[in-house]
């Protein structure tokens, strides 16, 4: 076949123009994406930003606008994240740790256990609500408190964390391991001094990410009674609200000085989220491995 | 497998290029005058994966600060019968090891062996340099530290570190990580961190073959001085680096059964090195060596 500039520049027409409509296609899509999150963060921060002074940050809910605050729920939001931290973590990674390094795919249970888990995930969050609600509220009188709330949430995402860490786990290369064996240490010791340390800004970065959608979450809280008027601070068995539930009951009252209020709610729950985030995202790029 | 006298070894001319005569007479000799004492007295060894075996009926004697060298070809079986030394092979569910292996007279795989105390005395250095993710220093004390051995720590790894003839190169800099070493580097370190726990044995798994030629020099020339106190078996695909550092040679090769579309590894001839090099006995060691097979 003899090259001439011809053959060299002719493609067909119709690959070409089925490649620039790909292009244009995937164009739009980022372009969607971005608007509709302009559109909401422009909007949200117009209305909203005039309203986030410290009496949103301190007082109390209350039936006048100008006074109403969203104090109980900001804190109530805080101390949720540290229960859930708490709760979350030890038993997400935990079980990761035993699904990557000890269990025995061969097993049913494992499998089983495993398939589970991947369901767990994608079962909708309203479920959990009314779990909560049949279990822990009414099945062992734990009634409408904080920790009740949490312990919603746990469940809610331990799949999450469970499938990041398990992730996490999974990078670590098998050298790594193998040379630790090699120098006599035992199970044990090559999980706890080499798996874990290495695989922890993965599982931190997983764990954030979780947080982060957990905080956002109303549906299960409402069922499990994050009430929403509270005057004083939460204790973990006490009655409390949370910062998406108090967005909520704003946006659902007639007056139009609520509205302004939920949207200041919801730039005090974004900074909340996009700190959140960004710690994540600098705490993978801080100890990226390369192995 | 009969050992060859040392003395008869005969003075035929290397018949693979590459491979310097002097070298193998200066193995010659060595061998001759070091006694032969048996470490591992491996016999009708067969290790299978799922079932299938990979490597069949090995039986041979490793000696005591010898260097001993498995060579073959890819799917010989070489590299998973080093890691029947050290029961590495216990961390693949799958596998499953037949016969035995006597060292010092005990059955690494007797029911009361603990395989963790088997790799506490026998080391393995593996192909590619596998630093832990962590600092110089706490990769050579990873393994003190492991065996509870909290006193002396500096010291011991200065020790291990300057065996490994890596001393001088990372004196200043032992809480850096690892991974800032070059490749040669990395793999001394590995081989000080398993100097460090003061083993027995020192197996190693094709240690040169993702280095350069200067690092290989330096890894072969350590070999050398490692072997005085250590015993040293080291799979290679290299049959120079074969000639250069082993006393001993044990050949390897694929049998293939059509019919189950198996590949096996056996071993086909031990002898001493100059003995495989020049005058081997079996003509499928000859053809390898000679560089008409594999």
């Amino acid at each position: 076949m003899s090259v001439t500039t011809e053959s060299l520049g002719s493609r067909s027409h119709g690959d070409r123009v089925r490649g620039t409509a790909f292009y244009v296609l995937l164009l739009v899509s980022v372009t969607i994406g971005f608007l509709l999150l302009g559109v909401l963060l422009v909007d949200v921060i117009r209305k909203g930003i005039g309203y986030v002074d410290p009496t949103l940050l301190n007082e109390p809910n209350s039936s006048d606008p100008n006074k109403a605050g969203a104090g109980p729920a900001i804190r109530g939001t805080i101390y949720m994240m540290i229960l859930l931290l708490v709760m979350v973590v030890p038993i997400g990674v935990g079980t990761a740790l035993y699904l990557e390094e000890y269990a025995n795919r061969e097993r049913w249970y494992n499998r089983l256990l495993e398939i589970n888990i991947q369901n767990l995930a994608a079962v909708p969050s309203i479920v959990y609500g009314i779990l909560g609600l049949a279990f822990l509220v009414r099945g062992i009188g734990l009634g409408r408190v904080l920790l009740a709330g949490a312990l919603i949430l746990t469940l809610l995402v331990l799949p999450t964390v469970i499938v990041a860490s398990r992730e996490a786990i999974r990078a670590v290369p098998d050298s790594i391991r193998q040379g630790a064996y090699a120098l006599g240490a035992t199970q044990w010791q090559v999980v706890w001094r080499q798996v874990l340390p290495a695989s922890i800004p993965g599982i931190a970065t997983g764990s954030i990410l979780a947080l982060a959608r957990a905080i956002g979450e109303t549906a299960p809280l409402l069922l499990v009674g994050a009430l929403t008027y509270v005057a004083v601070n939460p204790t973990l068995l006490g009655s409390y609200t949370a910062l998406p539930v108090q967005i909520y009951q704003w946006i659902a009252r007639p007056q139009e000085e609520f509205r302004v209020l939920a949207a200041a709610g919801i730039i005090v729950l974004l900074v909340i989220l996009l700190t959140m985030n960004a710690f994540a995202i600098w705490l993978r790029n801080r100890y990226q491995r390369r192995w | 497998m009969v050992m060859s006298d040392m003395e008869s070894a005969p003075a035929a001319p290397a018949r693979i290029a590459g491979v310097d005569e002097k070298i193998l007479a200066e193995r010659a000799r060595e061998a001759a005058s070091t006694r032969r004492d048996v470490l591992f007295d491996v016999s009708r060894l067969t290790v299978s994966y799922a079932d299938v075996p990979a490597l069949k009926g090995v039986s041979l004697e490793i000696y005591k600060n010898f260097v001993t060298a498995f060579i073959g070809p890819s799917g010989c079986g070489k590299s998973t019968f080093i890691r029947c030394f050290n029961r590495m092979n216990d961390l693949i569910p799958s596998a499953n090891v037949d016969g035995t292996i006597l060292y010092h007279g005990i059955d690494l795989y007797g029911p009361e062996v603990d395989s963790v105390e088997v790799r506490k005395r026998i080391g393995m250095v593996f192909q590619k340099p596998n630093p832990f993710p962590k600092s110089i220093y706490d990769n050579v004390a990873f393994g003190p530290r492991v065996l509870g051995w909290k006193k002396d720590l500096d010291a011991r790894v200065e020790r291990a570190l300057r065996h490994a003839a890596l001393w001088d190169e990372v004196k200043n800099r032992l809480k850096a990580s690892a991974y800032s070493l070059s490749g040669g580097q990395q793999q001394r370190l590995c081989i000080a961190r398993c100097l460090a726990v003061e083993p027995d044995v020192l197996l190693m798994d094709e240690p040169a073959s993702a280095l350069d030629p200067i690092s290989t020099t330096a890894i072969e020339d350590l070999m050398h001085e490692l072997k005085r106190e250590y015993t040293i078996v080291i799979v290679t695909h290299n049959m120079q680096q074969a000639a250069r550092v082993a006393d001993m040679t044990a050949f390897f090769s694929v049998e293939v059964d059509e019919e189950q579309d198996r590949r096996t590894g056996v071993l086909v001839e031990y002898d001493a090195t100059p003995t495989i090099f020049t005058n081997p006995g079996d003509k499928r060691t000859e053809d390898y060596v000679t560089g008409r097979f594999g």
